[in-house]
């Protein structure tokens, strides 16, 4: 019967799906329902760029209008991955810019993007409207000046945390005096000047700017103004605020925050003066988000006295500073918090993280929404972990991290088996999961039982034997991505199952007990995986040896092949 | 290997025997694990729980751990040295014959700084006073400020003298009553 319905209704009906999951579910239905869904998907998210290619992503959507790409590996964040591993975004937008793609959005996750990427962009899409890049690499403002100058329509500009070259620093200046669409801006991680009076300019005529978060060059003289300009903003990154709280600038500032009551979200503070932030207080009441992961230096008593005002927080990122009883102090303030990250104060640091299991427990305590966590701490016991998952059975996202990835129940010495357990068993909806501290192959045994929602799980130092990986692999139906460093699990883990690793996007496993031998053999039965070998040193010079262990080795399924643009150091086997 | 049989008794005491090492690596794969981050791990069993307690973890060379982006690494990092390193200004005084370094920082106030200068020039500075500076006194103390500007030490707060201070000059008393009396 369905066949019965013309295109057109069809069309209009999975316009109404938004989300990528359920569009390809209904491409599934039959041939003609395939063909509809292809010709009217507008967004595409490809979770691994190299599981597809450009061509085949066009050919089969050719009217795509917004695109979202990853390419490294997650464990790339801490170190683990060559820099020049892969992830070039240049081969897509080549492919749509010959294609004539009218790209409109681009969202980017740890990929290379070159300068002559960005420029491509801005000369190839007149309808360019977004560009997110987060963790990305390998560009200059001056590729930034290109997408200001050329792109008429662009509403969003958001670069976060990536590493970014600023050898002339007028890329602002570039946006044209009849450039007045943007609606979002952010170049915090940008490490040079920028040009003070283009950009109260820009603020000036973009009357739709919403989101603006400025970098560490804009002092706050200049953020008053800007203030003063947009009153309407939602979303604000300060840059510097470290100004003498006596001074006619302080209270200025202070005089045009009260009035920008539309502000929901807070970040930034790149340098920060703990005597000037009673200038924020009027909005704390409104804010919804706050970051001041990035603004060390503020001591816990002046980080509460702010906290403490934000009664609606949902979402806190903070830096460890804060202590266990600061934290006591969010829990009982901020009652609405879902998401909360704790960062160490300094990374370099393999002292002390000012953070234990109490803190934790009193925040789950006061705040039973709590649904997304990360935390740095210094321990862990498995009564706090059982504690929390008692009182938050509502995480998604659940990282602790240990600062000693090895360290036991902090009272009993045990490993953190129970705790964990409890947490997997608790959160029924669970998709995320990174544990850490002494951890035998029980928790792994939990893991595969509960933890039926689980997508993506971060292991590190962890495990006894084979058989706690192979736990995880039989029991969670729902894994997408498993990442694997320096634990015990060999080949009979790696071989026990290789048909689930094309249910899964990817597997990273490093520092562990697999095999050459083993990878190859698994990489000859699975034509639809790219089994990679990364190596660093010269181990492989005198060719490789079967039983020689792996040193990292990263697999994902494809639909393509081998790539081409690896690097001499990554194997494919 | 003997301990290998332990392992597998309810008690499971081979992973809760507080050992510096990758779980459930025991000796000899320990030795030939190129694994060489964990110095401890080579530690004997014997030893009693004290030690193994205070040894020092090897966390320090663990490469990537704990999981922190490089990108917040590198911003973090750049502050607390920033934060960590101090504040140089050279300090002349007139006829002396040579200048001198100080570290701003290491000065709690003004009063902290005036008696280390009154001590390394083996001057008396006198009292700081808002209307009349340092007058009555044989030397005042004045600064060179960001905008190239010659003032008197003592006007601004504190904080914000330590970071618009680029250099120190004791003034004659002659010289310096022109400035008290602004």
């Amino acid at each position: 019967m369905v066949n019965y319905f013309p295109e057109e209704v069809l069309e209009h009906v999975f316009s109404f799906l938004t989300s990528h999951r359920d569009r390809n579910a209904v491409s599934l239905v039959c041939k003609s329902w395939y063909n509809v869904e292809r010709f009217s998907r507008g967004k595409v998210f490809i979770g691994n760029c190299y599981a597809i290619s450009p061509e085949r992503l066009i050919s089969r959507f050719p009217r795509v209008r917004s695109l979202t790409l990853k390419g490294k590996p997650h464990f790339a964040d801490f170190n683990l991955v060559l820099h020049d591993w892969g992830g070039y975004v240049y081969p897509w937008i080549e492919a749509m810019a010959k294609g004539c793609t009218n790209l409109e959005e681009l969202r980017l996750k740890r990929m290379l993007v070159s300068d002559a990427s960005l420029e491509l962009i801005a000369k190839s899409f007149p309808n360019f409207k977004s560009l997110v890049l987060v963790s990305c690499e390998g560009f200059t403002t001056d590729g930034l000046a290109a997408i200001a100058s050329n792109c008429r329509f662009l509403r969003e500009l958001d670069l976060q945390e990536n590493e970014v070259e600023d050898p002339r620093g007028q890329w602002l200046s570039c946006f044209p005096d009849s450039c007045t669409s943007l609606a979002s801006l952010n170049f915090a991680c940008l490490k040079g000047e920028v040009n003070l009076a283009a950009l109260e300019r820009l603020v000036a005529r973009c009357r739709n700017l919403k989101s603006l978060r400025l970098n560490h060059a804009v002092p706050p003289d200049v953020l008053q103004k800007i203030l003063a300009r947009a009153p309407q903003l939602v979303d604000l990154g300060a840059g510097s605020f470290v100004h003498d709280p006596e001074s006619e600038t302080y209270n200025k500032l202070k005089n045009v925050m009260q009035k920008c009551t539309s502000i929901r979200s807070l970040s930034g503070f790149l340098d920060v003066n703990a005597r000037c932030l009673p200038a924020i207080y009027p909005i704390c009441i409104n804010l919804s988000s706050l970051n001041l992961s990035y603004a060390p230096g503020i001591y816990s008593k002046e980080l509460v006295k702010l906290i403490r005002k934000c009664k609606k927080l949902q979402c806190l990122w903070i830096l460890d500073t804060i202590g266990d009883k600061g934290l006591s102090v969010v829990a009982s303030a901020c009652k609405e918090l879902q998401e909360l990250r704790v960062f160490k104060s300094d990374p370099n640091d393999v002292g002390n993280a000012a953070v234990t299991e109490e803190g934790l427990v009193a925040i789950s305590a006061g705040c039973p929404n709590l649904n997304s966590l990360l935390y740095f701490c210094r321990q862990m016991t498995n009564t706090a972990l059982i504690t929390v998952a008692k009182n938050c059975p509502n995480f998604i996202r659940f990282r602790l991290c240990t600062l000693d990835p090895i360290t036991p129940d902090a009272v009993t010495m045990q490993p953190l088996d129970n705790g964990f357990g409890a947490i997997v068993q608790s959160c029924k909806g669970l998709k995320r999961l990174s544990v850490s501290g002494l951890l035998t192959d029980q928790v792994f045994l939990y893991i595969g039982m509960y933890a039926e929602q689980l997508e993506m799980l971060s292991i590190a130092f962890a495990g006894n034997s084979d058989k706690g990986m192979v736990y995880v692999l039989n029991g969670c139906k729902k894994l997408k991505k498993l990442e694997i460093r320096d634990s015990p699990f060999g080949n009979m883990a790696l071989l026990a199952d290789t048909g689930k690793y094309e249910t899964m996007r990817s597997l990273w496993m490093s520092s562990c007990k697999v095999t050459f031998g083993a990878c190859k053999s698994l990489a000859e039965k699975m034509p639809r995986l790219n089994v990679e070998i990364i190596n660093e040193g010269d181990e492989m010079e005198g060719g490789s040896d079967d039983r020689q262990n792996v040193e990292k080795m990263y697999l994902y399924r494809t639909l393509v092949g081998p790539r081409k643009d690896a690097p001499d150091s990554v194997w494919t086997l | 290997m003997e301990r290998a049989a332990v392992y597998d008794n309810e008690l499971n005491l081979k992973a809760t025997e507080l050992r510096l090492g990758l779980p459930g690596a025991d000796e000899s794969e320990k030795q030939s694990s190129r694994n060489n981050k964990r110095s401890s791990a080579e530690m004997d069993d014997s030893r009693d729980k004290d030690e193994q307690e205070s040894a020092p973890a090897p966390k320090a060379q663990v490469v990537g751990w704990p999981p922190v982006r490089s990108y917040r690494k590198n911003i973090l990092h750049q502050k607390n040295e920033s934060d960590l390193s101090g504040i140089f200004v050279k300090v002349s005084m007139d006829g002396a014959p040579y200048l001198r370094k100080i570290d701003l920082k290491v000065y709690i106030n003004y009063q902290d700084l005036l008696k280390a200068l009154e001590n390394m020039f083996k001057c008396s500075i006198g009292v700081y006073s808002e209307r009349e500076g340092y007058d009555g006194s044989e030397f005042a103390p004045t600064y060179e400020d960001k905008d190239g500007d010659w003032m008197l030490v003592g006007d601004v707060p504190w904080d914000m003298f330590i970071t618009s201070c680029k250099r120190l000059r004791i003034m004659k008393g002659s010289e310096a009553k022109g400035l008290g009396c602004l």
